[in-house]
């Protein structure tokens, strides 16, 4: 019952707040939505059991892209108007409806394949066991570590003014 | 009802959907670049989700999570590399006036 009605605070806090994300006109005030949309979404992996996730989600997150996007939000200061459709608006919303009534429809009238629940354990040694292992994830674990070196190569270059 | 796999999936697809609507149908890079974090963060929550109600012991959903997480900050990394680099040569960020390259 508690888990119930925990669930769907954030439930609705995550939706109205990635709401505010879209249609807010101020553009901080949309960054600082975003900001509670993250935290809500770690309140989310926490009612389902992953407490690593939950803080990875918040440190990388919140702690690190949000940083970025309002630095780049001071950065880009003389276009603050962020409440503007675009061209495609229309388009844009009539995509919005029939991909989310879709999705609902579909979601609810399919049958999952629902195993009975464990309690949730903690998930920080599993995990390193898992992606460690003899079949685990080591190979991503290297690609993704290649991918964030070109990004920063990437962004640097980019940016330098030479 | 109580709560079970489908409450999770509905609110990653309407998350998803928002966020879709976000990238979509606005004018400012930057709210584009936010809307697709929102989406990347649906996606999370629905692998979860099935991580702990469909395959209870095997974290894989959770695995998977992990690196779509580091995968987005990658992307936003770059993206605003890009959206920077656009503001110094047009002093604009909004992506309908951004059209050098239209016929």
């Amino acid at each position: 019952m508690a888990f119930d009605i925990v669930f769907w605070i954030l439930a609705v806090a995550a939706v109205a707040s990635a709401l505010m994300v879209v249609l807010l006109r101020n553009i901080f005030r949309a960054a600082l939505a975003m900001i509670l949309c993250f935290f809500v979404v770690a309140g989310l992996y926490a009612t389902l059991g992953a407490d690593f996730l939950a803080v990875i989600q918040v440190l990388i997150y919140v702690g690190a892209i949000s940083i970025l996007i309002i630095l780049a939000i001071m950065l880009t200061r003389d276009v603050w108007q962020a409440g503007r459709a675009s061209s495609v608006g229309t388009a844009a919303t009539v995509a919005f409806l029939l991909f989310g009534s879709a999705m609902i429809i579909g979601l609810s009238f399919s049958k999952w394949p629902t195993a009975t629940l464990i309690e949730p354990q903690p998930t920080t040694g599993s995990l390193g066991l898992l992606v460690f292992g003899e079949s685990g994830f080591v190979l991503p674990l290297i690609i993704s570590a290649a991918l964030l070196l070109a990004a920063i190569i990437g962004a640097l270059v980019l940016v330098k003014d030479d | 009802m109580s709560v079970g796999l489908q409450h999770y999936l509905i609110l990653s697809a309407i998350l998803f959907a928002i966020g879709l609507y976000g990238a979509l149908g606005r004018r400012n890079a930057l709210v584009i670049l936010m809307s697709i974090e929102i989406m990347l963060n649906a996606a999370n929550i629905s692998l979860v989700a099935f991580s702990r109600y469909v395959a209870n012991a095997a974290l894989t959903g959770q695995v998977f999570a992990l690196f779509v997480i580091v995968v987005a900050a990658a992307e936003a990394v770059v993206a605003l590399a890009i959206i920077m680099t656009v503001y110094r040569n047009h002093k604009t960020v909004e992506v309908d006036k951004i059209n050098l390259m239209k016929w």
